[in-house]
């Protein structure tokens, strides 16, 4: 079904992320990573995107490697299993492909920037980071009067996968949620991929499960497997030999090139890259429900 | 090393757990020595037991059944914020003799020789958490006279009172647990002094293969080997011998 918000992940990246875009992705740190988004910005060949995020397992590794990233604002950047970013290594140490700007945070300074660009102050101050480099190297992270001033950061847009939402943007995620949310109120527009495209009855049952106001909410993309190899509760485990892989073949150029030709540019969307992996073998099968909430107000 | 960090934990504390090895030594210390310590993950969880599968990063799905607390990351700094996190754990590419970690860049960091992936919640861990250890490959080139840049800070300089001048509310590390030996710290902080020496190394090993020259306690001890139950414990939440096996994942820097 495509109409309305509902689009192809090609039709959201082309709408809504232009090159020079500020870019919020991997707000929820391990789980829950647009990778199928992440791969749509490199096959349309975006540039000069400004990624913001927390730790972006391997995520803002790729999309830097590919070339299309002029500078990130984040907490860590590499590989969480298996450690260095190599392709972030490659732009920061030799400008290979292209030079990066690099905002060094916190995975607590990067949720303050957004919780002040959510608030619309122009800071928020914290007893974090005080005595460390960062605030030598990030303009942003401002010292005066015994506190850390964190400027606002507000992304153009926060990419965001989560297990189910319906066609309006009304999404449910659960698990840990990182700074999901403060991402997407700090944004001016959301993009949200889904495990599963449901009716607004199943999302309205339980409102406290939405994330954002569905008036942030510019597309909606029924993208199943869309965060693999990150997990998704419910859903996927996370594909440690993917990331294994990954870190490997990207310790060369050479290398990274034929990832990337393999997983990206060779495979058109989503769909066809999930016919590709063994899906059988992350895939969860034991499912643990919650106990619904009594929402009865007669 | 996994047993060694587990000793840290005391009963009843609220962990900061972080990624890898920690991991194993939350479980390690839930089953031996700590059952009612409470764990928390900057990713936005809370728990009591030890997720009961392998887990290769704090956010994977087994680590979320069962939690305590399944949140946003803001909440969880709250706590830790407000002094309510008893001891953190924290990764480094290298440490200096007075506890500063680098996990940003090796050399000028406009151009640097080694861009590292940064901080992650570590910077956060050691400025607010009430005592903090890190855990680290004994190598030369990682326990260094100073760091080049301070991600996490230590002891800042070393002078008397550091982190009181400049306002850091936690009260720093407490321990280096190397591959080699056990480095902490006195009461007040300051200089890195060796504590114990872990079976089959020598304190000459030890100071060999230490960037600076190393203080030796003067009970300095061996340490005690692991125990059945933690090696059993150990065993347990790592089968593959992911972190803790001959090829293991245990000396980079995690988020």
């Amino acid at each position: 079904m495509v109409g309305g918000k509902v689009v192809t992940m090609a039709q959201a990246i082309q709408r809504f992320v232009p090159d020079g875009a500020s870019v919020a992705m991997g707000t929820a740190l391990e789980p829950l990573i647009p990778f199928a988004a992440g791969h749509e910005l490199i096959r349309q060949r975006r540039r000069d995107l400004a990624l913001v995020g927390p730790i972006s397992d391997a995520l803002f590794d790729q999309l830097i490697g590919a070339g299309c990233v002029r500078r990130v604002t984040a907490a860590w950047v590499g590989n969480v299993s298996e450690g260095l970013g190599h392709c972030y290594r490659r732009a920061c140490e030799q400008g290979i492909p292209a030079p990066l700007e690099v905002h060094d945070h916190s995975n607590f300074s990067v949720s303050l920037a957004l919780w002040a660009a959510a608030w619309q102050v122009p800071s928020l101050p914290t007893s974090s980071l005080l005595g460390s480099d960062i605030l030598r190297t990030n303009p942003n992270l401002v010292a005066a009067d015994g506190l850390v001033h964190v400027q606002a950061v507000r992304p153009d847009i926060a990419i965001v996968h989560v297990q189910r939402a319906d066609e309006h943007g009304r999404a449910h995620a659960w698990g840990p949620l990182g700074i999901t949310e403060e991402a997407g109120l700090a944004a001016d527009g959301v993009i949200v991929s889904c495990e599963d495209l449901v009716d607004s009855s199943v999302t309205l049952s339980d409102p406290n499960r939405i994330l954002f106001p569905e008036t942030k909410v510019v597309a909606v993309v029924h993208e199943p497997g869309g965060a693999h190899p990150s997990p998704v509760q419910g859903h996927f485990k996370r594909d440690h030999a993917f990331y294994r892989d990954y870190a490997e073949q990207s310790r060369s150029v050479a290398g990274f090139e034929a990832w990337l030709s393999r997983w990206v540019f060779d495979v058109p969307d989503r769909a066809s890259y999930m016919k590709e992996i063994d899906g059988e073998a992350i895939r969860i099968t034991h499912h643990q429900f919650s106990a619904p909430a009594d929402f009865g107000d007669t | 090393m996994v047993a060694v960090a587990s000793r840290e934990i005391r009963d009843g504390d609220l962990v900061f757990v972080g990624m890898r090895l920690p991991i194993l030594a939350y479980a390690v210390a839930r089953n031996a020595h700590a059952p009612n310590a409470r764990g928390l993950f900057e990713v936005g969880l809370m728990r009591d037991q030890p997720a009961s599968e392998f887990l290769g990063t704090m956010g994977d799905p087994p680590n979320v059944t069962g939690a305590l607390w399944a949140t946003r990351m803001s909440n969880v700094m709250a706590l830790m914020a407000q002094g309510r996190v008893d001891l953190g754990f924290i990764g480094g590419a290298e440490v200096d003799r007075f506890g500063n970690l680098n996990t940003s860049y090796i050399g000028e960091p406009s151009r640097p020789k080694v861009k590292l992936p940064g901080s992650g919640g570590g910077a956060d861990i050691a400025i607010l958490s009430r005592r903090w250890v890190t855990l680290m490959s004994h190598e030369r080139r990682r326990l260094v006279e100073r760091v080049s840049f301070i991600t996490s800070p230590g002891y800042g300089d070393g002078t008397p009172g550091w982190r009181k001048r400049n306002g850091l509310l936690g009260g720093g590390p407490v321990a280096i647990i190397t591959t080699l030996g056990v480095l902490r710290f006195s009461e007040g902080g300051g200089e890195a002094h060796l504590a114990s020496v872990h079976p089959g190394h020598t304190v000459a090993d030890v100071r060999a293969n230490t960037g600076w020259d190393l203080k030796v306690a003067d009970d300095v001890s061996e340490t005690s080997a692991p125990t059945d139950a933690e090696l059993a414990a150990s065993r347990r939440f790592d089968p593959e011998g992911f972190w803790t096996g001959p090829s293991a994942r245990s000396g980079g820097t995690s988020p």
